[in-house]
């Protein structure tokens, strides 16, 4: 009836898993309990949940990587004591099994479950506003994406608790994934969760490319876009050219391990080494859909907070478009070591170096953007200036790797974690938390206490070099990745150094998780009344903080680039003459729906209980069926009612 | 011309680091033999190409910042500047040189470092087959027909073939201080030449995780005088143990943190057997550059 489920499945004798799992629980009890007490159940479901406003699905997404993010952080924390107390006789407090478990997920929800859904949040809130559109094209896509990622939130989360999770690496390189060599449910989970969330990404990559393409306001070119909207563009294009090769990998090595076939097997003429090609194939052009919109980020952010234009406009653009098409033709680098001949290995390793040029121009240009501002160290600034000399750092150990000579000392070694670290902390992430800073205001209609969050900026930057410089040591001492336990004595102190940089860093999030707060306790104090808190250039400021849920009651007319700056040196924003109605898409429970049946299908093909997968396919369906046959999901917004809302914040 | 630019550089290089990074704890800044070494001198060379770009970008950075900085009503106020013709060519140009040069150096080297390429030497290669399993190396050795379990003897000074395949998932045979590592695949046989320049015990490690005994992968590597390898030898002949497939299939089952062992007669079929293990009722693998069994 429950397939291979039971109580045995459960980790009772996990003290260190049980204690997380009630951490956990305790904390959903008091969401409820804030959200019964406060009478907020209804406002949640009618204002968020069923919201297809891409404001809040961008907002939802950034709740779901910042919660994630913790989860994330905590298995950082255990991996690096383990490493600082696991030495000679000592070995630590995690068994293999588990220690296993925690690098695994550390990587598969900080790249799928913070990184993805931090950018895409962050797309969600800015990339209509800034091309003056009024929402995305597919509205009710994107609410079904925004519930797939969730249902792949919910199921690795749940793997803590009901059975394991992977113990392979976050990469699940066959053939150790394959039955054989992992015969539990962890394997099971991790195709699941990242079979759903794919999907959710790949359909987000449908409608921003197809938003980007069809929906910028009147005078809008191409290149007059927001470079912020070029990044999520090419972003969006490289979703779509990649995240179907994970989708076709993981239901090859599911195939594997389901019905026994052979693609990715040891024996039976299975090729384990095509799955990291496959892998790798999606796994390098993911790189850059989350290093785009940060590297766009930090263009809006320079740019804005140096009073000036963005230098080199177009050579940015072009410098995005190189970046786009090489990272396609990159992802033997991550293999130099399997043996391929040198010629191969010299075109993989000369085409990644070459991607060093286009992304060296951007790095010149932001520093050229700087150049005769007037550069205000607000925090979105701060993250933009620590990610220059932080990613030029990683960028330099990355071509290093790039030598596959230089490589085959340093493949898998701490020196490779800390490379990557590097450039996904200093780019991604750095990025994620100035966007954050950079696009609150616009969200919320306040500000972030600045001073807080300048505290947690200083802690993540001197933590993030304590911990990542001394791994770059290590790896010169010939320290690979994913040991659980050493004996070299020259390691230890590096390790040591390592753990107190996590300290920190921890101390980093918790400023961030005071300033927030503390500014929700001053909203009333740092409210944006102008919608335009920090003199910006793009059409997101053009419109009240928070936008009202149309964006824009008249659509701007665009005449070059930096439109809200040459609209006000017009002298602002004109009020129109009379208003229009406006043609708005309804909310819908159908993605909420979706989301759901969609865990229930993973879940229960992860347990092998197929009555139940039967009942969540058919749910999907009959979930879709029945919003297709509803003709009543869209309504115009009276002219009226929109001189309402449009006078109550003016 | 290749050589007689990357000494340069290397000097150049070598000028930039840190001279605590030739400290003996860095095994990769402490090579004892001839590929090991070469690859040192690659990354000095290409991180201090790279420091060329690298540094002026940070300081620029720090600069601008701290020039221009909103408070300073002295520092030029040029907001509609936006596009200049000779900054363009230079942020596009440097990188493309320091590229370029790169990319000739990559080539090079790559070549020159192919794994699978047989290093000269007036000294006959000796010939080590090494299968991974879970979670030890078992070295053979054909010519000698021994076998040892976590140690790795050769005389020093002499190219070592070894011809690397594993039982079971896959792994990454890596000696540090001699250089190059190689993955280590079921029904392939990867070729990787090192050579010890040194005599010395050397820590080998699995350099790609393979399950739950993965830590306790690590072996020693043994560089030794002629006579010392003669030695070695002898030691395992006395073993009585032997290598056949009842013990073989004992050894392949999976154990944690082995014990050295030696085998003082080895079948000298047994690592084409396990190659082929694979290959049977199927298609051979697609091999790059690995070859598949002999």
């Amino acid at each position: 009836m429950l397939g291979n489920l039971s109580l045995s499945v459960i980790p009772f004798d996990q003290p260190i898993i049980i204690g997380a799992v009630a951490f956990m629980i305790l904390g959903g009890l008091a969401v409820v309990g804030g959200l019964t007490y406060f009478a907020k159940w209804k406002w949640l479901w009618t204002e968020y949940l069923t919201s297809v406003d891409h404001k809040k699905i961008g907002v939802m997404y950034i709740v779901i990587a910042l919660v994630m993010l913790l989860r994330g952080f905590v298995d950082a924390v255990m991996m690096r004591t383990q490493l600082a107390l696991s030495y000679g006789p000592d070995h630590g407090y995690l068994p293999a099994h588990h220690y296993d478990q925690v690098f695994s997920a550390h990587g598969v929800i900080m790249i799928f479950f913070v990184a993805m859904p931090f950018v895409i949040g962050l797309m969600n809130i800015v990339v209509p506003l800034q091309i003056g559109a009024r929402d995305v094209a597919f509205p009710f896509l994107n609410s079904i994406s925004l519930w797939l990622t969730t249902a792949a939130v919910v199921l690795v989360n749940l793997s803590l608790f009901i059975g394991e999770f992977a113990m392979t690496g976050w990469t699940a390189y066959p053939p150790l994934s394959e039955l054989p060599y992992s015969p539990g449910v962890g394997v099971d989970y991790y195709i699941w969760a990242l079979q759903i969330g794919g999907v959710g990404s790949l359909l987000t990559g449908v409608n921003f490319f197809v938003t980007i393409i069809k929906m910028r306001a009147p005078g809008m070119k191409l290149m007059n876009m927001p470079i912020f909207c070029w990044t999520a563009l090419c972003a969006n294009m490289l979703i779509l050219g990649a995240f179907p090769i994970l989708t076709v990998t993981l239901a090859l090595l599911g195939l594997d391990r389901y019905v026994g076939m052979h693609f990715f097997t040891n024996d039976q003429g299975g090729e384990p080494m095509l799955y990291v090609n496959l892998f790798w194939a999606w796994g390098h052009p993911e790189v850059y859909i989350l290093i785009l919109p940060a590297f766009g980020v930090f263009s809006e952010v320079a740019a804005t907070f140096s009073g000036k234009r963005l230098f080199g406009y177009v050579s940015m653009v072009w410098a995005t478009l190189a970046i786009t098409v090489l990272s396609f033709i990159v992802w033997l680098h991550h293999f130099f070591t399997m043996g391929a001949g040198a010629d191969v290995n010299t075109f993989f390793g000369i085409a990644t170096m070459i991607i060093a040029v286009p992304t060296g121009v951007k790095i010149f240009n932001w520093l050229f953007t700087m150049y005769r501002g007037r550069v205000r160290f607000a925090t979105p600034m701060l993250w933009t200036i620590g990610f220059i000399v932080t990613f030029t750092i990683g960028g330099m150990s990355g071509v290093l790797m790039a030598m596959p000579g230089a490589d085959f000392l340093l493949h898998n070694s701490l020196f490779l974690i800390a490379h990557f670290h590097n450039v996904i902390i200093g780019g991604v992430l750095f990025g994620a938390f100035a966007g954050f800073a950079y696009w609150f205001p616009k969200a919320t209609g306040f500000t972030l206490d600045e001073r807080i969050g300048k505290a947690a900026f200083w802690c993540w930057l001197i933590g993030f070099y304590v911990a990542f410089m001394p791994l770059y040591v290590l790896g010169f001492m010939g320290m690979t990745r994913r040991l659980d336990h050493y004996d070299n004595p020259a390691w230890r102190p590096w390790l040591a150094v390592a753990a107190l940089g996590v300290a920190i860093v921890a101390l980093g999030i918790f400023f961030q998780i005071l300033q927030i707060v503390v500014s929700v306790r001053n909203r009333a104090k740092n409210r944006d009344a102008t919608g335009d808190p920090w003199n910006g250039r793009s059409l997101e400021w053009a419109t009240a903080s928070p936008p009202p849920f149309y964006n824009f009651a008249e659509v701007p007319v665009v005449t070059g680039r930096d439109a809200f700056t040459t609209i006000k040196e017009q002298g602002g924003p004109a009020r129109p003459a009379q208003f229009e109605d406006i043609h708005m898409p309804r909310n819908t429970a159908a993605g909420v729906f979706v989301g759901g049946f969609s865990l229930i299908l993973g879940f229960a093909l992860i347990w092998h209980i197929w009555w139940m997968a039967v009942a969540g396919a058919l749910g999907v369906f009959a979930t879709l069926l029945v919003r297709a046959s509803n003709d009543d999901v869209d309504y115009y917004v009276p002219r009226a009612e929109v001189a309402r809302i449009e006078r109550s914040h003016s | 011309m290749g050589q007689k630019l990357g000494a340069g550089l290397l000097r150049a290089a070598a000028l930039c680091l840190p001279v605590s990074l030739g400290g003996c704890e860095m095994a990769l800044f402490d090579p004892q033999g001839q590929i090991g070494a070469e690859e040192k001198n690659l990354i000095l060379i290409a991180v201090g190409l790279m420091l060329l770009v690298v540094i002026p970008v940070i300081f620029m950075a720090l600069f601008f910042a701290w020039r221009y900085r909103a408070s300073n009503d002295k520092a030029t106020y040029a907001p509609n500047w936006d596009y200049s013709s000779k900054i363009e060519a230079v942020v596009w140009g440097a990188p493309v040189l320091i590229v370029i040069i790169l990319g000739a150096v990559c080539w090079t080297s790559t070549h020159a470092l192919d794994p699978a390429q047989p290093i000269a030497s007036e000294a006959k290669p000796i010939d080590i087959e090494v299968v991974a399993l879970d979670w030890k190396w078992l070295f053979i050795y054909p010519d000698q027909r021994v076998a040892s379990v976590n140690e790795a003897a050769f005389p020093v000074d002499t190219p070592v073939r070894f011809d690397i395949t594993s039982a079971t998932v896959m792994n990454s045979f890596f000696i540090p201080q001699l250089g190059s590592q190689i993955y280590a695949m079921a029904g392939m046989d990867s070729k990787l030449y090192l050579i010890a320049n040194a005599a010395g015990v050397y820590d080998g490690e699995s350099a790609n995780f393979s399950g739950s005994g993965f830590s306790g992968m690590s072996f020693k590597a043994l560089a030794l005088s002629n006579d010392g390898f003669d030695a070695w030898v002898a030691k395992a002949r006395q073993s009585s143990a032997q290598l056949g497939d009842a013990a073989y299939a004992a050894l392949a089952k999976p154990s944690e943190n082995n014990p050295v062992q030696y085998y003082g007669e080895v079948d000298p079929r047994l690592f084409g057997g396990i190659i082929g293990e694979y290959m049977k009722a199927g298609m051979a693998p697609i091999c790059t550059g690995a070859e598949s069994a002999r």
